[in-house]
C-alpha cells in the first residue's frame, strides 16, 4: 500500500470541475490559526442536486471550512463562491442562498418550534405571512406540524434536528450545509435524517454539503471530499474515489488515502 | 436590500428577546429586588451617616432615598447591559449566536438589533423600579417620567455596547464572573450613584477624579437631571461619546475580517 500513503497528485475533482456553474466553489482556500495551519490549499466544487459528503476525522478542518463558508470569519487566502457570489465581496447575496445546520444545537429550548422558525425567518427578512406559510409546509413535511406550538425543550433529539433542517430551508436556500448533523442520534434516527436530506437534495435540486467522520453515511451516488490534516486528498463520486485509491469501498479507500494514520 | 428586510430583522430580534424575558420571570424579579434592597435597607441605614447639601438639580434638602434612586436606575441598566452580554457569551456557547451571524444582513446591524432589544428590556425594568420607588417618597415632577426616557435609551445603549465589547473578549462563562467583579463593582462604587462627587472629594481627591471620568457617573447624572427636567450637558456628551467608542470597538471586535473569532479560531474549534 505504498502508493496510498501519499496524497493524490491531481487536486482537481474528477466530477464537476467547472466552478463557474457550481453552487458552491471553494478555490485554493488556506487558513491558519497562529502557526497552526487548519486548511491547506483546499479546492472543490458542488453542483446543484448533488449530495456531497465532506469526510474527515476530528481535527481535519471541517468546522474551520464551515466557519469560512458561513463567514463567521473571513477567508484570507483563496476564494469561496456561492452561486458565483464571492463570500468576501458579496457576503449578503451569498449568505442569503445558504441554509446551515450547525453541529451544536441552536434552537432556543424555551421557545416553541414556531417561535424559533419565526425568529429565523425574521433574521432573513422574510415577511411574516411567508414565514407562517413555509413553516407550516416544512413542519408538515417532517411530520411535526402538531408540535408547532410546543416548546423545543419537549422534543426529542431527532425531532430537534429535523426542526433545525426545516428552519435552514425556510428562506429557500440553494445550498444546505450540515456540520456533523447526526452527532448524538441513534442508528435509526441517523438513517432517518440522512434519508430526509437525500430526499430534499433529489426533490428540490439542493446542493448539500454534509460533514461527517462516519464513512457509512456516504452513498454510491454521492460526491465525496476527503479532508485530512487540512488538505483535500480526494474528491469526486464515491466509486471514483474508491477506484483511484484502489480500494473496494470507502473505508479502505480512506485508510489508503490517509495512510491509515490520523495525520 | 430593502428597508423592510431590516425592519423585519429588528422585529424578530426584539420579539425573541421579549419572549425570553417573559420565560425568565425570575430574571425580572431579581433585577427588581437588587435595587430595592439597596433602597429599602442600605439607603435607610446610610441616611443617618451621610449629610447632603443642596446641589443641582435639587432645589431643597432631600432625603438620601431620593438621592440614590437615579443611581439605582443606573445600576439596573449596568447589570442589564452586562447581563445581555452574558447571554451573548452563553448564546455563543449554545451556537445560537451563529444563527444570528449567518443572517444575510450586515453584521453591525445584527449587533445593533441585539443591543436595542436588550435596552428595551432594561427600560421596562427601570420604569417598574421608579414606580415602586414612589413608596419611598420618590416623586419627581410628572413630566420627569417622560423626560428620563431618552436618557435611559442613551445610557442603556452605552452600557449594552460596553457589555458587547467585553463579551468579545470572553470565551467562557466562568470568566464572566471576573468581569462582574472588575467592571460592575468598580464602575458602580467609583461613581456618583451612592454619594455626590463633592463628598468623594472630601475623602479622596484622586477617587473623585476617577469618578469624574467614570462614564457610569455620567449615566447616573444624565438620568438624575432628566428626572428633574434638566439636561446635564457634560454627562450627555460623555455618555454619547462613550457609546460611539464602545459600539465602534464592539463592531470591530465582531468583524469577520479583524475579529477575535478569526484570530482565536472560533468559539469551538472541534475540527
Amino acid at each position: 500500500m505504498t502508493a496510498g500513503a501519499q496524497p493524490l497528485r491531481t487536486p482537481e475533482p474528477a466530477a464537476p470541475a467547472d466552478p463557474a456553474s457550481a453552487v458552491l466553489a471553494v478555490e485554493r482556500v488556506s487558513h491558519s490559526f497562529g502557526s497552526r495551519k487548519a486548511l491547506d490549499d483546499v479546492s472543490f466544487a458542488i453542483p446543484a442536486g448533488r449530495f456531497t459528503v465532506l469526510l474527515g476525522l476530528n481535527g481535519a478542518g471541517k468546522t474551520t471550512l464551515f466557519s469560512l463558508i458561513t463567514r463567521l470569519y473571513n477567508t484570507r487566502q483563496g476564494t469561496i463562491r456561492v452561486f458565483g457570489f464571492d463570500m468576501r465581496l458579496q457576503p449578503s447575496q451569498a449568505l442569503a442562498r445558504i441554509g446551515v445546520v450547525f453541529q451544536q444545537p441552536t434552537l432556543d429550548p424555551d421557545l416553541t418550534v414556531l417561535q424559533n422558525l419565526r425568529y429565523h425567518g425574521g433574521l432573513h427578512g422574510l415577511p411574516a405571512s411567508m414565514v407562517e406559510e413555509r413553516a407550516a409546509e416544512e413542519l408538515e413535511r417532517i411530520g411535526l406540524a402538531p408540535r408547532a406550538k410546543d416548546r423545543v425543550r419537549t422534543l426529542s433529539g431527532g425531532q430537534r434536528r429535523r426542526v433545525e433542517i426545516a428552519r435552514a430551508l425556510l428562506h429557500r436556500p440553494s445550498l444546505l450545509l450540515l456540520d456533523e448533523p447526526t452527532v448524538g442520534l441513534d442508528v435509526a434516527l441517523r438513517r432517518q435524517v440522512l434519508d430526509h436530506v437525500h430526499d430534499l437534495c433529489r426533490e428540490r435540486g439542493l446542493a448539500v454539503l454534509w460533514a461527517t467522520h462516519l464513512m457509512d453515511e456516504a452513498r454510491p451516488e454521492d460526491g465525496v471530499v476527503v479532508l485530512h490534516g487540512g488538505r483535500v486528498l480526494a474528491a469526486g463520486r464515491l466509486p471514483e474515489v474508491c477506484a483511484r485509491a484502489g480500494a473496494p469501498a470507502l473505508e479502505p479507500a480512506f485508510a489508503a488515502l490517509t495512510g491509515g494514520g490520523r495525520g | 436590500m430593502s428597508p423592510a428586510l431590516y425592519a423585519r430583522c429588528l422585529r424578530a430580534v426584539i420579539v425573541r428577546e421579549g419572549l425570553r424575558f417573559v420565560h425568565q420571570r425570575e430574571r425580572f424579579f431579581a433585577a427588581l429586588v437588587r435595587p430595592l434592597v439597596w433602597l429599602a435597607i442600605f439607603a435607610v441605614g446610610f441616611r443617618a451617616v451621610l449629610g447632603l447639601s443642596i446641589i443641582p438639580p435639587y432645589e431643597t434638602y432631600i432625603l438620601y432615598e431620593e438621592y440614590v434612586v437615579p443611581g439605582l436606575v443606573g445600576m439596573i441598566q449596568l447589570f442589564n447591559g452586562m447581563q445581555s452580554s452574558l447571554s451573548m457569551v452563553y448564546d455563543r456557547e449554545m451556537g445560537s449566536m451563529k444563527t444570528l451571524l449567518v443572517s444575510p444582513l450586515p453584521r453591525w446591524y445584527l449587533l445593533l438589533c441585539k443591543l436595542l432589544a436588550g435596552v428595551l428590556v432594561s427600560i421596562a425594568q427601570a420604569y417598574v423600579f421608579i414606580a415602586v420607588a414612589a413608596f419611598w417618597d420618590f416623586r419627581p415632577p410628572p413630566m420627569g417620567y417622560l423626560a428620563v426616557l431618552p436618557a435611559l435609551v442613551l445610557s442603556g445603549l452605552m452600557l449594552g455596547a460596553l457589555g458587547l465589547l467585553l463579551s468579545s473578549f470572553i470565551k467562557q462563562l466562568e470568566n464572566f464572573a471576573g468581569v462582574m467583579n472588575f467592571v460592575i463593582f468598580p464602575m458602580f462604587f467609583a461613581s456618583s450613584a451612592l454619594y455626590p462627587l463633592w463628598r468623594i472629594r472630601e475623602g479622596s481627591p484622586w477617587l473623585a477624579v476617577v469618578a469624574g471620568v467614570n462614564p457610569f457617573t455620567h449615566v447616573v447624572e444624565l438620568i438624575r437631571f432628566a428626572l428633574y427636567l434638566q439636561i446635564q450637558p457634560v454627562s450627555l456628551l460623555v455618555v454619547a461619546g462613550a457609546l460611539a467608542v464602545f459600539l465602534g470597538a464592539a463592531i470591530l471586535a465582531y468583524d469577520p475580517g479583524r475579529g477575535f473569532w478569526a484570530r482565536r479560531g472560533g468559539p469551538a474549534e472541534q475540527g
